[in-house]
């Protein structure tokens, strides 16, 4: 089912949670609500599924408006961050609950329900309590109980942010291949960017209210259109430099005013230039910077802090008054105070407008 | 230096103390935490209580007060035999049953149901309204119903009525209902108590229960019958066991009411007989012996509903393990 957002918006009194929201789902896509906390993204999901009515906008179904259509007839399946399982049902009663209330007959809801559970893995299961089950089993039964129903859109309310790491990704992996196979629409809220960036198909980055962008994952990670868009997507965070762009014997390079200089590719530069800006934001990311051993490289500076993040280590290697972010094998055991050189591989440069916050690059 | 004063601290404890410090020492907290409650219990119900069975087996009254007689079990039998201890022990029944059923817990059920589904001041300001009648003192809400009820022409209902073409009764005599306003009166005072309680109970069940709920394709009366009615299970049998408990031994409302008339003990309950004999006796004679008898029935019929309650809703089960393993 596609699903259409226009202008939605949600004042709680003053509070504007949600503002002024477009967006266009295709059928059978699977699309992420990525933004910090209270950005609004429960409160879009909410009306969505008919629980809150919008102050103003219009949602639409397959074409059709559904401001006005109470959520039972909304025919989407929703899971909550909490479960939300009823407590003094068993997990049966619990996911044949819609379908009762559908009026289906007792045989055809315990045969639905048992297939569903079967593909869930929780066919052993049925006869416990909510109170009896962990919270991996609890969400497997959230999520069931989503899917009996046969739902046209399936809502997700940061469904995972309750398990252990583990979990987690098995989790991930189960529901992306779900609703994969059942080409359910789904939306799915969350912030964490892992999780957006491994299940969607595209993704909304949601900030303040506002829609920040709605983009395919790789588009987001490599063509960020703003300035925000290229900090929050990216752990850790893309490094930002102002810098001026000079011309010498047809290269170009980027200079800031604390002395970090790179070469940056002639396309990119021409683009950041057109506009003729003095000057420019650049960001890089942690992952497109090296250290330089041979120790060559005119950009070097004393290494600030060192934070182990087991794989890599990330440091903050300080040129002037730009800190640059940067991972490197723990076995260089970089300590405080070095002085490292550094390397930037500038292929994937971005540029920004410092006042609109705009990319230079992608429109 | 740390580890050198532990060590230090293992050895001087004597290996013997060392072993079994802790249970020594916590057996008598629980007891102690006990204590307070306990001795209210045995201050006030069991020493009363026995006082009570004592009393109930003399003749003491107003007139031999100093030295009463022991009787035995003269004064039960008195009871048993009484002409109109049937009639009584019905009344008492009714007027419990139906109190608790349409007000106490029925009326408090809806009040609730309803002041949680619609705008939280509004609720917040019916809520207050309700509990009007347990704030005003017993004798002047008693007045307002006498006036409500009285006969033509001053009656409000009839007022009320009138248009409709209705004659007019006084609704506390015979030809009236005194039934009715027996309960009416009783009833809107004890519904604001399972009010509370059920409101505060719907308020907790959570947000996300309600929402998935709805989602699920619930209607109102689905929701009211599916999630929150199960989810009110304990407040209810909380609500009942309390409310009858405490409805068996209330009778001031009946008494400025209809003093359990009209006529011949058509509204007379048993805590009202009991209250009659032992401090209003219409001779001036107050009959304590005789009197607590009738009490004595009391205590022992709630005893045994408190003891019913308990096990058939399954009270214990409300009592949770304890969340930090120490007692
Ligand atoms: N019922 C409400 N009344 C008033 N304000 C509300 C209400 N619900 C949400 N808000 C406000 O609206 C904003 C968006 O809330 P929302 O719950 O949608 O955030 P969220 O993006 O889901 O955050 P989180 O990731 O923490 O769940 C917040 O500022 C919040 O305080
Ligand atoms: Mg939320």
């Amino acid at each position: 089912m596609e699903v259409v957002l226009r202008n939605l918006t949600k004042k709680f009194g003053q509070v504007v949670a949600v503002d002024h929201i477009n967006l266009e789902i295709r059928s059978g896509e699977f699309v992420a609500f990525l933004g910090p906390s209270g950005c609004g993204k429960t409160t879009t999901l909410l009306m969505v599924a008919g629980i809150y009515k919008p102050t103003e906008g219009e949602i639409l179904f397959d074409g059709r408006l559904m401001n006005k259509v109470p959520p039972q007839q909304r025919n989407v399946g929703m899971v909550f961050q909490s479960y939300a399982l009823y407590p003094h049902m068993t997990a049966f009663q619990n996911m044949a609950f819609p379908l009762k209330l559908a009026g289906m007959s007792q045989m055809m809801q315990a045969e639905r329900v048992k297939r569903v559970a079967d593909m869930m893995g929780i066919g052993h299961l049925l006869d416990r309590k909510p109170g009896e089950l962990s919270g991996g089993q609890q969400q497997r039964v959230a999520l069931g109980r989503a899917l009996v129903k046969e739902p046209d859109l399936l809502l997700f309310d940061e469904p995972l942010s309750n398990l252990d790491a583990r979990l987690r990704l098995v989790m991930r992996g189960e529901i992306k291949r779900l609703q994969h196979e059942l080409g359910i629409t789904s939306i799915y809220v969350t912030h964490d960017q892992v999780e957006a960036m491994t299940m969607a198909d595209r993704i909304a980055v949601i900030n303040e209210g506002k829609l920040q962008a709605f983009d395919t994952p790789d588009d987001l990670y490599d063509r960020p259109k703003t300035l925000f868009i290229a900090g929050f997507v990216g752990n850790p965070p893309m490094n930002f430099f102002t810098v001026s762009i000079r011309r010498e014997n047809g290269d170009y390079f980027a200079e800031s005013e604390g002395g970090l200089r790179v070469k940056v590719p002639s396309e990119r530069a021409e683009k950041a230039l057109a506009g003729g800006l003095e000057q420019v934001i650049m960001g890089i990311r942690p992952e497109d910077i090296q250290m330089d051993e041979s120790g060559t490289s005119e950009n070097k500076g004393p290494v600030f802090s060192v934070e182990p993040l087991g794989r890599d280590d990330l440091i903050d290697v300080h040129i002037g008054p730009d800190s640059v972010f940067l991972l490197v094998d723990p076995l260089k055991r970089v300590r405080l105070d070095d002085i490292v050189h550094l390397e930037f591989d500038t292929a994937k440069v971005q540029f920004f407008d410092p006042e609109t916050g705009k990319s230079l690059l992608w429109t | 230096m740390a580890t050198i004063q532990k060590a230090q601290e293992a050895v001087a404890i004597p290996a013997e103390v060392a072993r079994e410090p802790k249970p020594r020492k916590l057996t008598w907290t629980p007891y102690a935490f006990m204590l307070p409650s306990a001795i209210l219990v045995i201050l006030f119900f069991f020493i009363p209580a026995l006082i009570l069975f004592y009393i109930s087996m003399t003749n003491q009254s107003s007139a031999n007060f100093s030295n009463p007689d022991f009787i035995g079990l003269q004064n039960f039998k008195t009871i048993l035999n009484d002409r109109f201890v049937g009639k009584i022990f019905q009344n008492t029944v009714f007027y419990v049953v139906m109190t608790l059923t349409f007000f106490n817990v029925g009326l408090a059920l809806i009040i609730s149901l309803v002041t949680t589904h619609i705008e939280r001041r509004a609720g917040i300001f019916f809520r207050t309204i309700w509990m009007l009648p347990r704030l005003t003192p017993s004798v002047v809400y008693i007045m307002m119903w006498k006036r409500i009820a009285a006969g033509p022409p001053f009656g409000i209902l009839n007022q009320f009525l009138a248009p409709f073409g209705f004659e007019g009764v006084n609704w506390l005599s015979a030809q009236g209902n005194p039934w009715l306003f027996v309960i009416l009166s009783n009833g809107f005072i004890g519904a604001s108590f399972g009010m509370i309680i059920f409101t505060s109970a719907i308020e907790s069940i959570p947000k996300e229960l309600m929402r998935a709920a709805l989602v699920d394709g619930a209607s109102i009366l689905q929701r009211i019958r599916y999630v929150i009615l199960p989810e009110l299970r304990w407040p209810l049998l909380f609500v009942v066991t309390y409310q009858s408990l405490s409805l068996l031994t209330s009778f001031e409302l009946i008494w400025l009411l209809t003093d359990g008339g009209p006529g011949l003990y058509r509204t007379e309950v048993w805590a009202l007989t009991a209250y009659k004999r032992a401090l209003a006796n219409y001779f001036g004679n107050a009959q304590w012996g005789y009197a607590s008898a009738w009490a004595v029935f009391l205590v022992i019929i709630g005893v045994i509903l408190a003891v019913v309650y308990m096990r058939y809703f399954r009270f214990n089960e409300l009592v949770e393990e304890p969340k930090i393993e120490v007692l």
